[in-house]
């Protein structure tokens, strides 16, 4: 009988992060950031049917980042768990918090099996209106399932260090939504600029959703490139 | 947690029945034979609908008899499904609410799953099926009715839909009324419909529409000026659907009682 060979847990969990690094490293960003009416969500996606930011239910969103398919389930799974819940017991009983355990207990289960690669996804769940006293909740999951609360603003994706590190000079309290729109769209830029080429976000380049704490119900809300174009012409 | 046969699923119904077959009412273990089943459920009376010249006004009276006796007083009949469409439901209460829950949450589900609106079409197709699943209940005499109303964004029109508790959906192009002053309400919008109405126009159609039937029928809540309870107007327009005030519909009241009055 073959004795199989011996690899320590140390190299298995190495050889995974840098697998899914290389993933994700290729993979467009999401910017989160709490304005002065709940949170505002900016990807760069010029693509017109397939979104990186969704609604999941009435004041929960998800913004994602890297293999499209793979958090299309998550996505999936996520507003369908929550109808089920809202429905068995009250709409305000489904949480971001809730949907945060969900995921990261499925990611976690992946990235612990040995015989499945891990998921290439990086996500945010965005909040607002969940607990009182607290206008925003973003939690951010990494492809292993470990997560952590973010606190005004979070970024995934291949560049979210070069991001944070941006916003973190930039960001400040109290943005309305053609300023946070703005200050994430000149980021994205900034960051392009140094890699290459001057680059110029466009209202058909970019994906921009929203979880307004003044709309009823339903608090999120997906802005259309002509929407777009109109809050870009109203920045300075 | 994540079966493959349940990815493309766009119907919240068919999760319920597979997962949680708990959460879904089975009405057909009710005993056929039985003819003495209790009839003392609360139920829900009179719902309108009027086409006029934005769209369509949905409305409902407060109040749900229990047998012979008032049950509820403020009860609420009419309830919006997405951002152009809305539900108003007469028939044994339990059930009626229950019918227009699953369907918001349904409509809502598709919405989200597929990133566009189930069509108005596809929203009055599938409540068919909700009014089809209570079909053991109706055989008992405890009957689930709605009247669906929206507005089709691709026909720019207010459309109507009404329905038999065989799951059978019938298209009203001017007005309908059901529930127990259904037929009161129907014989006053027959006599103030008339073709592109303006908003104030059907407002006050169906203001007195409601009247006559609280005024014709015992089960029939009108407005009650003591405990400030007004019926439920709901308009459904291009714009969405908007609840008309309180104030406005205690004004249209105060303006046909002075009318009656001088008549």
């Amino acid at each position: 009988m073959s004795t199989p060979y011996y690899v320590s847990p140390d190299q298995i969990w190495e050889d995974k992060k840098v697998f899914v690094d290389r993933g994700i490293g290729q993979a467009k960003e999401v910017v989160v950031l709490e304005y002065n009416n709940g949170l505002l969500m900016v990807a760069e996606n010029p693509r017109r049917t397939i979104f990186k930011i969704s609604e999941i239910y009435d004041k929960i969103a998800l913004a994602s980042t890297g293999r499209v398919s793979e958090y299309e389930t998550l996505r999936v799974v996520g507003i369908r768990e929550a109808e089920v819940k809202g429905y068995t017991y009250y709409r305000e009983d489904v949480t971001g918090k809730w949907l945060t355990n969900l995921y990261s207990q499925h990611m976690m289960a992946i990235a612990q099996a040995w015989d499945v690669k891990p998921l290439e996804i990086e996500l945010l769940v965005c909040e607002v209106d969940g607990v009182p006293e607290i206008r925003s909740q973003i939690y951010k999951i990494a492809f292993d399932g470990t997560y952590e609360e973010m606190e005004k603003f979070a970024v995934i994706g291949g560049r979210a260090d070069a991001i944070t590190e941006k916003l973190n000079e930039t960001y400040h309290d109290g943005l309305d939504l053609t300023e946070a729109v703005q200050l994430a769209s000149r980021t994205f830029e900034s960051i392009e600029v140094e890699e290459m080429e001057p680059y110029q976000i466009t209202p058909q380049t970019i994906e921009v959703g929203c979880l307004d704490v003044t709309n009823g119900r339903r608090k999120f809300r997906r802005f259309t490139a002509e929407e777009i174009a109109e809050i870009f012409s109203h920045a300075s | 947690m994540l079966k493959p046969d349940d990815y493309g699923k766009t119907d919240f119904l068919q999760i319920l029945k597979s997962r949680y077959p708990e959460q879904v009412a089975d009405w057909n273990r009710l005993n056929k034979g039985q003819n003495d089943f209790p009839h003392n459920f609360l139920e829900g009376t009179t719902v309108l609908a009027l086409v006029y010249n934005d769209g369509v006004i949905l409305a409902g009276d407060r109040q749900a008899t229990e047998g012979y006796q008032v049950g509820e007083r403020r009860i609420q009949k009419v309830f919006k499904i997405d951002r152009h469409s809305a539900i108003a439901v007469a028939g044994v209460a339990g059930p009626c609410f229950e019918t227009a829950k699953l369907f918001q949450v349904q409509v809502e589900f598709y919405e989200k799953m597929e990133g566009v609106s189930l069509s108005l079409d596809g929203q009055a197709n599938y409540l068919s099926s909700l009014v089809r699943m209570n079909l053991s209940l109706a055989m008992q005499g405890l009957i689930v009715l709605p009247i669906f109303a929206g507005y089709d964004l691709k026909q720019n029109k207010g459309r109507i839909f009404k329905y038999d508790a065989l799951g059978g959906r019938y298209e009203e192009d001017t007005y309908y009324a059901i529930g127990s002053g259904g037929k009161d309400a129907r014989s006053t919008l027959k006599k103030m419909y008339r073709p592109d109405m303006s908003e104030q126009d059907a407002l006050t159609a169906i203001v007195e529409a409601l009247w006559d039937a609280a005024d014709e029928d015992i089960a029939t809540g009108g407005p009650d000026l003591i405990r400030k309870i007004f019926p439920t107007l709901t308009a459904i327009t291009e714009q969405g659907v908007s609840d008309v005030s309180d104030e406005t519909v205690a004004g249209l009241f105060e303006a046909l009682v002075s009318r009656l009055e001088q008549t």
